[in-house]
């Protein structure tokens, strides 16, 4: 977990040479736009979002529901539920490959193999009238063509990894006599199977207790350092995000509304909605009285405000955030915020336009 | 930052009870073990006075509150309000004792019903324990101390988001001036930027209202936030209770260091000095708990004495609250 | 599906309002207080707004309105009178006097056909009524109460079920004959059909109470010391209909053609009731020769049976909580 920024300069580097445009990175979304299409409209979910990820890094992606976290993830590994998701712009680009104008085989070649996910509800996730060995051998079978017997020992060998305990003879165990923490770890074991390079976890101790969370978090974090494994975490929790990211990308109604390192980002936030989630958050260490929260409700997808997506609820809205969508400001080693006025954020001098809401 | 002197004592929980019976067989049933899903639990609560109940999934905190709300019926114990069992109260007396304590639940999605208007939500309870009166002004009045318009009387649930709803389901916990207010899990279901709403409002109406909480979760830091007073419930039994402070800077309970230890703080600074304890293993099933100790499966400080003897919940030489530990000693450096 | 898509508002008002609360500022920001559609909508009336639109639901709804009207006004329909034959008339084909043509007996088949939509519709909304009221009281019962009551209802139902309704229908019309009155030749046909006919109805009913009666809203009446009456009519009761509403629907269809077997068996209906089923019968020695005096009336019976069969799947997609 020690490795910040000076490592990684040096991994961006040795895994630079891509085969054309991918800017070296492992993978790399490009001003990518999603939307639904239902009967109440066109939700637009996701809304020209971009970042990037390089070997053995671990990214954030940190939002409420509705902020679209998910569903870039769900475009990234080919699932979208189509209809009535479609992606109506950008590129993702592994390897320097467009994904989105793949044909179905390549998709499939890089799903799973290249790319894997891990879900938040392990239960669903898994087929509840298979065994765990089979499902988790399945794939070497299909995929990598072993037999019966190899499969099941590599089986073994995975969920000694993520350490189920007497994997053997836990086997022939169904996902329902498992705890929800050994799920969740019969999950990673399935999707490490097949020696991915990324890995997408979308929320994956949300539905866990503490204790187990921590669990699953070191087991991911042990993965990483030993198999060298890019991760990309979505969450909606503060504290896990400053537990193991590198960087952050935090969303907002569809779009990435800062991007930092994520030291810096904890540090001092340069985007108002990034601060007033750290202030609403009730901490651990440090009983305060009040919390400060953020008023109103994220916007309506099928209707996103004119201007600033934030500026309905923002306390520093000024009257250009009504009416100009602001663009990504750089604010230097690779930081970025999605504020007009995101550098006086970051320095703290910018005067509140709003009280804070009664309750 | 810890509470002033406690209040009176408000409501006494003894002994309580919960275990359900495990049957086999469809037409003979044959009980062939039980559940002991809360299993000898005592606490006070105390006027005016927030106590967290917290604990990991199945340690019987949910339980505990269906007790409380006698939608259960424990197998033992008491809880004594205002010289009135809840427990054994039937009838004309189990209806006036429910007015005294309600309950706010935690999904905001299940726990209205579609079919009604918050209004008519809202004024059920007064309509069945036949509070007369102007009705319609109560629930305006009740709608806008939650914060909510009162001119959406009319609207049904699902034209609220989740915080809007945890707020109904607050006012109809509102409706009949309860003195004790229990809150399963009231924010857990909901996004981050609308928990602190709701937080905010829970300890605004406490102020305002003289309300007892208690604020049953599983997010310490929630808990750390709003509670004066904690305890830590594992396998149905309450292994460690204490002021906030006693709780999160002086635990002595091995479970309780390794749940504070196990949550993530939301500063990336922290990671580097941060002291988690792993517990290893699952919690037992609470059909079959261990002997002696129920942590003891568990805990890194276990010996042949913890097997055999139950430690009680008293208070311990190495700080003056109960914990239900033979070695209970403060850690260092849990939280910073 | 990740909760995202679910998270969408369901209406397109809100934004609106949120954006113009947002506006006004001053306006005292309580927290949460901006986002609310315009009108208050209950899940029902968003069903019907969905069933507005959907066109099966839209087609099978004319049609049996149009059979409604039929049923109680058939002068509307035709101005000849179903029971004026002639055999010098036998057979005739379609003209512009007779658009279906005549009979073996020389009765005007569109009369016919016209007037037997009420005994149909008859027959298929009073054994609905009895199904209804037989399956809610025991499916109410069973369902909440559970344990004993849910046993003896459940090997109850079982029995029912063992007797198939046509050949349980025929036994007891056989058993009973009656040709004095007519209204008790109807009654009986109801009866016989609505005393066999509840036993998945009342299944249903069991299961959606069972499943509303665990809901948190339910709890939470509980917790307030509501009665069982009221958590029964107020709680369980309208969120366990939807499913309830949608078998009976496609239940009226089924009982109808039913009805129609039995009067073609001979069994049914007996004039002077004019039934299709009847009709079909004693077209059917002929059907060599004519195939109007058969084709007509099966195609209302159908078109029927398919009206509420269509309506009732309609409803099921209106009422799914899983669109919602």
């Amino acid at each position: 977990m020690g490795k910040h920024s000076t490592d990684q300069s040096v991994i961006e580097k040795a895994s630079a040479p891509g085969p054309d445009d991918g800017g070296g990175h492992l993978l790399e979304v490009r001003d990518l736009f999603v939307e639904f299409r239902t009967g109440e409209g066109v939700a637009k979910v996701i809304n020209g979002v971009s970042y990037h990820l390089d070997a053995g890094e671990t990214l954030a992606v940190l939002g409420e529901s509705g902020s679209g976290k998910s569903v870039t993830a769900q475009a990234i590994m080919g699932i979208l539920d189509s209809p009535p998701g479609f992606v109506t712009g950008g590129q993702i680009l592994y390897k320097g490959r467009d994904l989105l104008t793949a044909s179905e085989n390549e998709r499939r070649a890089v799903r799973g193999k290249e790319i894997a996910m891990i879900f938040q509800d392990a239960l669903s996730a898994l087929n509840p009238v298979f065994t765990v060995g089979w499902q988790i051998s399945e794939t070497l079978r299909k995929r990598e063509g072993l037999s019966k017997k190899d499969a099941l020992d590599k089986a073994v060998e995975l969920m000694d990894l993520v350490k189920i305990p007497a994997a053997r003879e836990r086997l022939k165990a169904y996902p329902h006599q498992f705890s929800g923490g050994m799920r969740q770890r019969v999950m990673i074991a399935m999707s490490l199977a097949q020696q991915p390079k990324v890995v997408i976890a979308d929320e994956p101790t949300t539905a866990l207790d503490v204790t187990v969370q921590a669990q699953i978090m070191d087991l991911l974090a042990d993965l990483r350092r030993e198999l060298n494994t890019a991760m990309i975490l979505i969450t909606h929790d503060l504290g896990v995000v400053a537990d193991v990211a590198d960087r952050i990308a935090v969303m907002y109604a569809g779009r990435i509304i800062e991007h930092a390192e994520v030291h810096a980002l904890y540090k001092s936030p340069a985007h108002p909605y990034t601060l007033g989630l750290l202030n609403s958050i009730p901490r651990l260490d440090d009983k305060g009285k009040t919390l400060r929260t953020i008023p109103g409700l994220p916007p309506n997808l099928t209707r996103i405000p004119a201007g600033c997506p934030f500026n309905p609820r923002c306390r520093y809205v000024r009257d250009v955030c009504r009416t100009d969508v602001p663009p990504s400001v750089s604010l230097g080693e690779g930081r970025d915020a999605a504020c007009h006025f995101a550098r006086e954020v970051l320095a703290g001098t910018l005067e509140p336009t709003r009280k804070d809401p009664e309750l | 930052m810890t509470a002033p002197a406690l209040g009176e004592p408000l409501l006494s929980v003894s002994g309580m009870v919960k275990h359900f019976p495990i049957t086999r067989g469809i037409l003979f049933r044959s009980r062939i073990g039980e559940v002991k899903a809360v299993d000898g639990v005592d606490f006070v609560l105390h006027k005016g006075e927030t106590l967290g109940i917290v604990g990991e999934s199945g340690c019987g905190k949910s339980t505990l509150a269906k007790l409380l709300m006698r939608l259960e019926e424990a197998t033992a114990g008491t809880a004594v309000y205002d010289g009135r069992d809840i427990v054994a109260a039937k009838g004309g007396e189990l209806r006036r004792l429910r007015r005294e304590v309600q309950m706010v639940m935690q999904d905001p999605y299940t726990s209205l019903n579609p079919r009604m208007t918050v209004g008519d939500i809202i004024a059920e309870p007064l309509i069945i324990h036949g509070v007369g009166g102007d009705r319609d002004a109560r629930v305006r009045e009740l709608l806008d101390l939650v914060g909510l318009n009162p001119e959406h009387i009319n609207r049904y649930p699902h034209q609220f988001s989740g915080g809007q709803r945890q707020r109904v389901g607050i006012a109809r916990a509102l409706a009949l001036n309860p003195e004790i207010i229990i809150c399963d899990e009231p924010v857990s279901a909901l996004d981050v930027s609308i928990q602190a709403q709701v937080i905010n409002l829970l300890e605004k109406l406490q102020a305002e209202l003289g309300l007892s909480y208690i604020f049953i979760a599983h997010d310490l830091s929630v808990v750390r936030h709003i509670c004066d007073r904690v305890a830590v419930m594992y396998l149905g039994r309450i292994v460690e209770i204490g002021s906030e402070d006693e709780i999160y800077q002086r635990a002595t309970h091995p479970y309780t260091q390794a749940l504070l230890s196990a949550v993530p703080v939301p500063d990336p600074d922290a990671r580097e000095h941060r002291n988690v304890i792993r517990l290893t293993g699952d919690v037992p099933s609470p059909a079959n708990p261990p002997s002696g100790c129920r942590f003891r499966t568990r805990c890194w400080k276990a010996t042949d004495l913890c097997a055999q003897e139950d430690p009680p919940l008293i208070p311990r030489e190495a700080d003056p609250h109960p914990s239900a530990c033979h070695f209970a000693a403060q850690a260092e450096h849990i939280i910073d | 599906m990740s909760s995202d898509p679910n998270a969408l508002p369901p209406n397109d008002e809100r934004a609106a309002i949120a954006e113009g609360e947002a506006a006004s500022t001053e306006k005292r920001v309580t927290a949460e207080l901006t986002e609310v559609s315009g009108r208050p909508r209950s899940l029902a009336s968003d069903a019907f707004r969905d069933l507005r639109k959907n066109p099966i639901a839209i087609i099978s709804a004319v049609i049996i309105v149009i059979l409604v009207v039929m049923a109680i006004f058939p002068t509307l329909f035709t101005h000849k009178d179903p029971t004026d034959c002639a055999l010098g008339r036998s057979l005739k084909p379609p003209s512009s006097e007779a658009w279906f043509g005549y009979n073996f007996q020389g009765c005007d088949i569109y009369a016919r056909t016209i007037h037997g939509a009420r005994a149909s519709l008859m027959v298929g909304i009073g054994s609905v009524i009895v199904v209804a009221f037989i399956a809610i009281v025991l499916g109410m019962l069973a369902g909440y109460y559970g344990g004993l009551a849910d046993a003896i209802i459940a090997r109850f139902t079982d029995i029912i079920l063992g007797i198939p309704l046509l050949l349980g229908a025929i036994v007891i019309l056989s058993g009973f004959k009656n040709n004095s009155n007519m209204w008790l030749g109807l009654l009986m046909v109801i009866a016989a059909l609505g005393l066999l006919g509840w036993t998945s109805a009342m299944r249903i009913v069991r299961g959606s109470v069972l499943s509303a009666r665990n809901q948190d809203y339910v709890q939470a009446a509980r917790m307030l010391g509501a009665t069982n009456w009221r958590i029964m009519t107020r709680h369980i009761g309208p969120n366990a209909m939807a499913p309830v509403i949608v078998v009976l629907t496609i239940a009226l269809g089924s009982f109808i053609a039913t009805e129609a077997t039995l009067s073609f068996l001979g069994i049914g209906l007996k004039p002077p009731w004019i039934s299709w089923g009847g009709d079909i019968a004693d077209a059917t020695a002929r059907v060599r020769n004519a195939l109007g005096p058969v084709l007509f009336p099966s195609s209302f019976l159908a078109l029927t049976v398919l009206a509420f069969i269509m309506l009732g799947d309609a409803v099921r997609e209106a009422f799914d909580p899983k669109l919602r």
